[in-house]
């Protein structure tokens, strides 16, 4: 909310200055986002009054004016606007004025005629954003005065950031009542009088739910002025609070609800037929609202209609059709206080959001009508004249919000907030605020709020009352006990830290990407899963959840690669979201990507690109972390290379992850140049370790024999070095592939695998003869089960 | 005549010293020292000898001999110790060339902060907790006293799935979620990733929170005070302005924001902190009883309180970082600054 300091000063008079003030009220929680002065900086401007009017010889569009500034010699100034007129009184710039944007004013000749000055319009003295001529004082504005004092501008704009619950600050009276109480000094509601019934027409009420608006008061005003304009001092508060003039009746409404917080609005009367209906809108109902769009109504939208159709979306914005306009002489007041649980969520529904529909949502006074309609109506005789009639009230006291009365615990303000407060101070504030307190015991006060105070419901509302009255600064900062018990420590597990800082020291570079992705892309990278899709994403690439990790990886690769790199190796840590048939699984994955060369080129060696087995090898890095043992499963995944994929399955086949090269097709589709290697696991797997369990090292020394044998080209590596471990389970404790060769020598369709073995016993050295048998034995099972031989 | 054993000591020692590497050398010790070598046969001839002259012969010939095998160590370790200076010479190496390896590589800014901030909570017991990204209407709002229509939801630009499924948009759920499982003492905090409809030049559509609660007997907002302030100083490492200003958040009361003295011009004003020499970094309060109603726990008997942070923010004002979005565009010239 834009609050004038100047404006605000007069409800409320603290000695105090601006710093001060804009402190408190953030302190208070009214936070003052930032201020402005309400006008840019200008001088030498002041009353003048054009005496004397001429045509400029030279020039149709121009008139040369005589201009009193309340000095004996007048000024002869060109003036080109289209409504200067004689006797009017006008901002005039004197020679040496400077105007916003360094305007500066000099004595010059127009078209051959002396022009010593300027004639303002409000936009070009920064008050406007656009005007239509010269600004037009008041006749009683005398000549001479300073404009800046005149228009009292030396003022400062303060924007204060309204959290939803207070309401009842949205008003210049409702920041000047919580002034008033910070500094404990008395502030003064603006006079209202009850305006002279003039006439007695009324119209009729029927109030159809009055549970939706428990009162609703409206008055007729015949014989308003059409022509009548908005005076200066309310087009500027209005201007200081945000709003644009447009007429008097509107700004009348405007400024009474800036000025107590109370929506109005006032209807053309003689376009109301017969009397005035609130209900629900009916089905199929439409109406053309105010800012012209023609609005579909919902029947649980409350309605302001007459005989015959909807006038207004109540609490929310009037209708073009009953709308005041230039020629409106007769209109219907109204001011009426509607449920906030009716107007909730009901602006945004149309897309709409008002001043009113904001007050209303929130909750208005519900004692406030009467003062308001009062208000508004002696502000609309008195600018545009017109005879009031009486004020038709309906209300209906059953739905009117009562605030209950709240039980508070003295000693439970002070255990919440952590201080000792004297119980007279907690009282004073309490009423001070506005409250009603009765003292039942020590322990036990009766507390209820005032009407305005939609917020106070409940004794935690007071404690913060209290607490915020008090100042949360003057609340202790405490150091917490710690009788706490000390925290469990599971070794078996893997920090998922660990496994990421592994990664990092493996030159992985950690990524964080949207979850939700292109569904395009998603579609190529994991075609077999139908992502969940977000109803209301914020743009069509970031449309559904990825059900893979890699999309992300994928998109940041191709970016880095058009930002000049070519070596990345990345990784994240993340959910996927897959639909499942009771639901959603939300699962963490970490998966990491990696291509260009296997290492930063280094000086001595040749650069070599990366492929499967490099990021095998970190992958193989983070499962060892568990202390478990894992599979690698050539298998098909439609993202990858169908000869270069596996699936890490666990010793248990439980699905682990994938690891493979990208497909050639998806490297070519998404513009990759060379092989990508990717992989994804499932991180709860990964986090579950194992606590190392000791075995004793054998003192006896162990023998290593290299041997060769070659195998049919589909068999995998893997399967041999199982069978070996097998067949000499006892003895042999490791196996090693230390070379796999393809081409001359081999039978085509076979290749050679060397492979060394280590043999030891824990409690003797093994002899010769031993070791030779247990190779052959070996050899042997290795024929039977893979058809392999010995290579010479 | 034959040779004295001095002449032969002194030809010998001109062999040595002109040999010219250590295989001559070791013809010069075959020569005298060999089967066939001058002191093997000076031995044999000592059969000629009258046996009483026998001893002192021998003596003076192993006298000799054994000069001999001096000077030639002597000459041997000459040589060795020019061979050893000349590979010293010849293995010189650049030391100065990089080594050899993958270099290290480097955590997320992001996971850079929320380490810091769950050593320095778990340093005072608090446990760290996820929950699900996927939330429902019920633990997202309702349960946090934000119902249906409550003007706090516009605020919140909710990504929907449908009515009642959506993407949290805070990490306030976890601490429905845990209340529902758990019984007071708790002391916990729930980082991760929260997601809200608005991009712009300060607002990604994904972000990161901290939320921390803590709930016992006797919790006051003294404690809360006392223990953000301790994060705080702990967090940026060092002690500066703190206050706490009233708020307003539907699932705590009273509810507080805690901006901080700005670190960029400690406090004197600039253009991160909109000249007011505040940054708001935290918001927090204690636990409103509503939440404490939605999860049956006794707000007689318990008290607590709860924050939340940004960690991004966090991570902009610890690392001087200017511009959110960089967080996930993920350049590798941004990421490789921390690690």
């Amino acid at each position: 909310m834009l609050v004038s300091e100047s404006w605000l000063r007069e409800f409320v008079k603290p000695d105090i200055d601006r710093e001060t003030l804009l402190h408190q009220l953030t302190m208070a929680g009214l936070e003052v986002d930032g201020t402005e002065p309400a006008a840019a900086g200008f001088s030498n401007v002041v009353v003048g009054e054009v005496v004397g009017l001429s045509q400029h010889p030279d020039a149709d569009r121009l008139r040369v004016c005589e201009v009193s500034v309340g000095e004996p010699d007048l000024l002869q100034i060109v003036c080109g606007a289209p409504n200067v007129e004689s006797g009017m009184k006008v901002p005039t710039a004197c020679v040496g004025a400077v105007l916003p944007g360094n305007f500066k004013i000099k004595s010059a000749k127009l078209r051959g005629v002396q022009s010593s000055g300027m004639l303002c319009s409000q936009k070009e003295l920064g008050l406007a954003e656009s005007s239509e001529g010269l600004m037009s004082l008041p006749a009683n504005a005398v000549p001479g005065t300073n404009i800046r004092e005149y228009l009292e501008l030396d003022d400062e704009i303060i924007e204060v950031d309204l959290t939803p619950n207070r309401a009842d600050c949205l008003s210049m009276e409702g920041i000047a009542r919580e002034v008033a109480v910070i500094n404990q000094v008395e502030w003064h509601p603006a006079e209202t009088k009850a305006s002279v019934v003039e006439h007695d027409r009324q119209l009729p009420l029927y109030i159809h739910s009055p549970e939706a608006c428990p009162r609703y008061l409206g008055r007729l005003i015949t014989g308003i002025d059409p022509a009548a304009e908005t005076p200066i001092w309310m087009q500027e508060r209005l201007r200081r609070s945000g709003f644009r003039s447009l007429g008097p009746l509107v700004d009348v409404t405007n400024y009474v609800l800036m000025e107590m917080g109370q929506p109005l609005h006032a209807f053309d009367a003689d376009k109301i037929d017969h009397g005035i209906v609130v209900r629900f809108a009916k089905q199929g109902e439409k109406i053309l609202l105010l800012n012209d769009e023609e609005v579909d109504l919902a029947v649980d939208s409350l309605v302001i209609a007459d005989e015959s159709r909807a006038l207004a979306l109540a609490g929310i914005m009037g209708g073009r059709e009953s709308a005041v306009c230039d020629e409106t002489s007769n209109i219907f007041l109204e001011c009426a206080f509607f449920s906030p649980t009716v107007i909730m969520g009901k602006a945004r529904q149309y897309g709409l959001h008002t001043d009113s529909s904001h007050r209303f949502e929130r909750g208005v006074d519900p004692e406030l009508q009467m003062r308001a309609i009062e208000r508004a109506s002696g502000l609309i005789v008195s600018i545009a004249g017109g005879q009031c009639g009486p004020v038709t009230e309906s209300s209906n006291d059953t739905h009117i919000p009562n605030r209950p009365v709240i039980r508070l615990r003295p000693s439970r303000v002070e255990k919440i907030l952590g201080v000792s407060i004297d119980r007279s101070v907690m009282n004073s504030i309490l009423e001070r605020l506005g409250m009603s307190v009765s003292v039942r015991d020590e322990e036990t006060w009766e507390v209820q709020a005032p009407s305005f105070r939609f917020d106070i419901a409940i004794e935690a509302d007071l404690i913060e009352e209290i607490g915020r009255v008090i100042g949360y600064d003057n609340i202790p900062l405490n150091d917490i006990s710690m009788h706490s018990v000390l925290a469990k420590s599971p070794e078996a597990r893997v920090p998922s830290d660990l496994l990421k800082e592994s990664l990092v020291g493996r030159g992985y570079r950690e990524v964080i990407t949207y979850s939700f992705v292109d569904p395009d892309r998603l579609k190529k990278v994991d075609p077999g899963n139908e992502p969940i899709a977000l109803e209301n994403p914020i743009s069509s690439d970031l449309a559904v959840m990825r059900t893979s990790l890699w999309c992300g990886l994928l998109e940041t690769a191709e970016r880095n690669l058009n930002r000049q790199q070519s070596r990345i190796r990345i990784f994240e840590s993340g959910l996927k979201f897959l639909k499942t048939a009771d639901g959603i699984e939300q699962k963490k994955y970490l998966a990491g990507l990696v291509l260009g060369t296997v290492s930063d080129d280094q000086w001595g060696e040749k650069a070599q690109s990366v492929d499967f087995f490099d990021a095998k090898g970190d992958v193989e890095a983070l499962l060892q972390l568990t202390g478990f043992r894992f599979q690698f499963v050539a298998k098909q995944h439609p993202a990858l290379h169908p000869g270069q994929t596996a699936e890490v399955l666990g010793i248990d086949g439980g699905h682990v992850g994938w690891i493979g090269v990208l497909h050639p097709e998806l490297e070519r589709q998404l513009g990759f140049n060379s092989h990508v290697v990717l992989y994804e696991l499932d991180e709860a797997i990964l986090c579950k370790g194992s606590i190392p369990e000791f075995n004793p090292i054998s003192k006896f020394p162990h023998v290593r024999r290299d041997l060769a044998v070659t195998i049919g080209d589909g068999i995998p590596s893997a399967s041999i070095v199982e069978a070996m471990r097998q067949e000499g389970k006892g003895f042999v404790t490791d196996v090693r592939i230390f070379d796999v060769y393809r081409g001359p020598g081999v039978e085509s369709g076979r290749k050679s695998v060397a492979i060394s073995l280590v043999f030891q016993d824990s409690f003797r050295t093994l002899q010769d003869s031993e070791i030779d048998s247990l190779v052959s034995r070996i050899l042997k099972k290795l024929e039977t089960k893979f058809d392999a031989k010995l290579r010479d | 005549m034959t040779a004295s054993l001095d002449e032969i000591l002194v030809s010998a020692a001109q062999k040595l010293a002109e040999a010219a590497n250590l295989k001559e050398l070791d013809n010069v010790r075959v020569q005298y020292l060999g089967k066939k070598g001058v002191f093997t046969d000076r031995m044999k001839g000592l059969g000629d000898l009258a046996p009483e002259q026998r001893p002192v012969a021998g003596q003076q010939i192993n006298d000799a001999k054994k000069r001999f095998q001096s000077l030639l160590n002597d000459r041997r370790e000459e040589f060795q110790n020019a061979e050893l200076e000349a590979r010293l010479a010849a293995e010189t190496i650049d030391v100065t060339l990089p080594g050899r390896g993958q270099n290290n590589g480097s955590l997320h800014p992001v996971t850079l902060t929320l380490a810091r901030i769950r050593y320095i909570f778990a340093s005072a017991g608090f446990e760290a907790v996820e929950g699900p990204e996927i939330e429902d209407d019920y633990h997202n709002f309702e349960a946090l006293n934000i119902p249906e229509n409550h003007p706090a939801r516009a605020m919140h630009d909710t990504f929907y799935f449908d009515p009642h499924t959506l993407l949290r948009t805070h990490t306030s759920p976890v601490q429905i979620r845990v209340m529902e499982s758990s019984t007071p003492p708790l002391r916990i905090i729930a980082p991760g990733r929260v997601y809200r409809c608005d991009s712009d030049l300060t607002h990604t559509p994904m972000f990161h929170q901290v939320e921390g609660f803590l709930v016992d007997q006797n919790v006051s907002f003294a404690d809360l005070k006392g223990v953000l302030f301790q994060f705080l100083t702990s967090f940026f490492e060092k002690e500066m302005a703190v206050r706490f200003r009233p708020s307003y958040f539907p699932f705590t009361e009273p509810s507080a924001e805690v901006d901080i003295e700005c670190v960029m011009c400690s406090g004197v004003g600039c253009r991160v902190c909109s000249h007011t020499g505040w940054l708001e970094v935290l918001g927090c309060g204690m636990i409103h009883p509503e939440v404490f109603q939605s999860v049956n726990i006794d707000d007689d008997r318990y008290s607590g309180f709860a924050f939340g942070m940004g960690v991004e923010r966090l991570a902009m004002l610890r690392y001087g970082i200017n511009d959110l979005r960089l967080f996930f565009e993920n350049d590798l010239k941004f990421l490789q600054q921390f690690g």
